[in-house]
């Protein structure tokens, strides 16, 4: 445990020199880098200065304390990395039980997801990412690594085990490609971010149809390029093992790369979609009817082999609209 | 009856956060009752009623609505033990940022939603950086990154929180909300004798007495001045 005393007295300069992550906690309040103490802040400010910013020295600590700690465990998080998510069945609507004895997803696994709106498709992954311990209205059970994990994980930002991709998402920041990748890199305590944000350009570049550069605004980016830029982001910077892609059909992208790209950073990527590529590229299929998982169909050697041929007609089209694209004729 | 008092900015999705928290909340049994206070109109008690839950609504008009809030909040607890809740449900919009509405030991959550923007954690003072649960709203419309940014930047200035997504026009997160709000047990006869987490924004001049004239003569009480010449450009 850190010494709440002896934080109050480290002067700010050193505390970042141990701490790098402090400089948006201290810079929120704002307390200025310098040789003095954080006491000796608070010390120097009037009594009307702190109620008007509404401070207090012994909060601040305190919340400093438990913020260097979570940030810790956060960089120091690899020695407990999520390998495998495992559900164990719960019930459907009426209370029948699930008709599987356990379900075990691992890193590089694809899992698409199928189900008319309204079966539960939503509330299977609310309980995967609240890690469900019998206490949700399905009354699954989530474990991580075939543990249940600590619970405190439920409610830190920085262990979120789900990030989220779909088609109504838009990118709302008045930022460039560059620096909106860095304010993300900063927020995951990125050490080698320059060389991330070039590869997550280059990786949506070569995912969308049409190229952006670093110093193209977010906000005038197409619908293609920035759904490239949210799949080749979240494959980098995202800490989220799992990867839920949510009806991406029409997307403007190239769909198999996408999903490449997201396998090669070993996430777990599950897709609700009744897109047929999509649905075909997973291993495993899971049918969701009532509220419930009814049916777990592992891909059969037909369905591959309609997968190739429906990947041939993808990649004709595709090969067509850039042919459009670029101003040919066809022919 | 226990007492959750829900605060945060404009517009940031409250009703909608509360409306179906406490639908997951109806399903174990227990019966809600809400209170809403705003300044000038509101037209969310109308939500309650169509969503069937019994609601009051105070308006502050002139008044200071966290003023308005805390001198009001005892009689509204005493309605709502009249009723027989089992919980009552409290929202008010934090009108300034400055806004400071929570009472110690009794459960505070902030609502605050992933398009105000990056830099509007650090803007918001005790009604975000006491509250004892963060629910940030409208993660359906923001990229994944946005929304990693967001929550990171709410929790450098609440390091405390528990930090939770809540859609709310689908509800997803309602539920988990709704555990936290089951598991706390404080049950409350009266809140005489409870004290603010924080001291609510204060003044007491002219301006606050109905003075309309402009121009230091009528400035009387409590009145500070900007500093523009200290300020570094």
């Amino acid at each position: 445990m850190i010494n709440h005393q002896e934080l109050a007295n480290i002067p700010t300069d050193k505390l970042i020199e141990s701490y790098p992550f402090l400089e948006t906690f201290l810079d929120g309040i704002p307390i200025p880098i310098s040789s003095q103490t954080i006491h000796q802040w608070f010390d120097s400010k009037s009594p009307n200065y702190l109620e008007e910013h509404t401070l207090n020295e012994k909060n601040t600590i305190d919340n400093l304390a438990v913020y260097i700690t979570n940030m810790l465990s956060f960089l120091g998080e690899n020695k407990n990395q999520v390998d495998s998510i495992t559900i164990l069945p719960g019930t459907d609507k009426n209370g029948n039980k699930e008709n599987f004895d356990k379900l075990c997803f691992k890193r590089g696994d694809i899992i698409s997801i199928v189900g008319p709106t309204g079966s539960g498709k939503s509330r299977l992954l609310a309980d995967i990412e609240w890690i469900a311990q019998g206490d949700t209205p399905t009354g699954r059970q989530i474990l991580i690594n075939n543990e249940i994990p600590d619970m405190k994980k439920r409610f830190s930002p920085s262990d979120k085990l789900v990030a989220q991709l779909s088609q109504n998402m838009n990118f709302v920041m008045d930022l460039s490609v560059q620096d909106f990748l860095e304010l993300h890199a900063e927020s995951r305590l990125i050490n080698n971010a320059q060389t991330k944000i070039a590869k997550i350009i280059n990786s949506a570049n070569q995912l969308a149809g049409e190229s952006f550069n670093p110093q193209t605004a977010i906000t005038s980016l197409s619908g293609g390029q920035s759904r490239a830029l949210m799949i080749a982001d979240t494959a980098y910077l995202s800490r989220s093992p799992i990867v839920l892609i949510d009806e991406i059909e029409n997307a403007g992208i190239d769909r198999q790369k996408a999903l490449d790209l997201l396998l090669s950073e070993e996430k777990i990527v599950l897709i609700a979609t009744h897109d047929p590529v999509l649905a075909l590229s997973a291993q495993k299929r899971l049918i969701i009817a009532k509220g419930a998982i009814i049916e777990v169909i592992e891909s059969s050697p037909e369905e591959r082999e309609i997968l190739s041929e429906i990947q041939a007609m993808d990649d004709k089209v595709q090969n067509l609209r850039n042919k459009l694209r670029n101003g040919k004729k066809l022919n | 009856m226990r007492l959750v008092i829900v605060s945060g900015p404009p517009s940031s999705g409250k009703t909608a956060v509360i409306l179906k928290t406490i639908s997951a909340l109806q399903s174990s049994n227990l019966k809600i009752g809400a209170v809403k206070f705003d300044c000038l109109k509101t037209d969310d008690d109308k939500l309650y009623k169509e969503a069937g839950i019994p609601v009051k609504k105070g308006i502050s008009g002139g008044l200071c609505p966290d003023h308005y809030f805390v001198s009001n909040i005892e009689e509204v607890l005493q309605w709502g033990k009249k009723e027989n809740f089992d919980i009552l449900i409290s929202e008010s919009a934090g009108l300034c940022n400055r806004c400071s509405p929570y009472i110690k030991d009794i459960i505070a959550i902030c609502v605050i939603d992933n398009l105000s923007g990056i830099s509007t954690p650090a803007k918001i003072g005790p009604m975000l950086r006491s509250a004892d649960i963060v629910a940030i709203t409208k993660g359906d419309i923001v990229s994944q990154a946005e929304r990693e940014v967001f929550a990171s930047r709410v929790q450098s200035v609440n390091p405390m929180a528990a930090i939770l997504n809540i859609n709310g026009l689908t509800g997803q997160g309602a539920y988990e909300l709704s555990t936290l709000i089951k598991a706390d047990k404080t049950e409350l006869d009266t809140l005489l004798g409870k004290e603010l987490r924080f001291a609510m924004p204060s003044a007491l001049c002219s301006y606050c007495l109905g003075e309309t004239r402009i121009g230091e003569e009528y400035q009387m009480g409590n009145v500070r001045k900007i500093n523009l010449e200290k300020q570094n450009d």
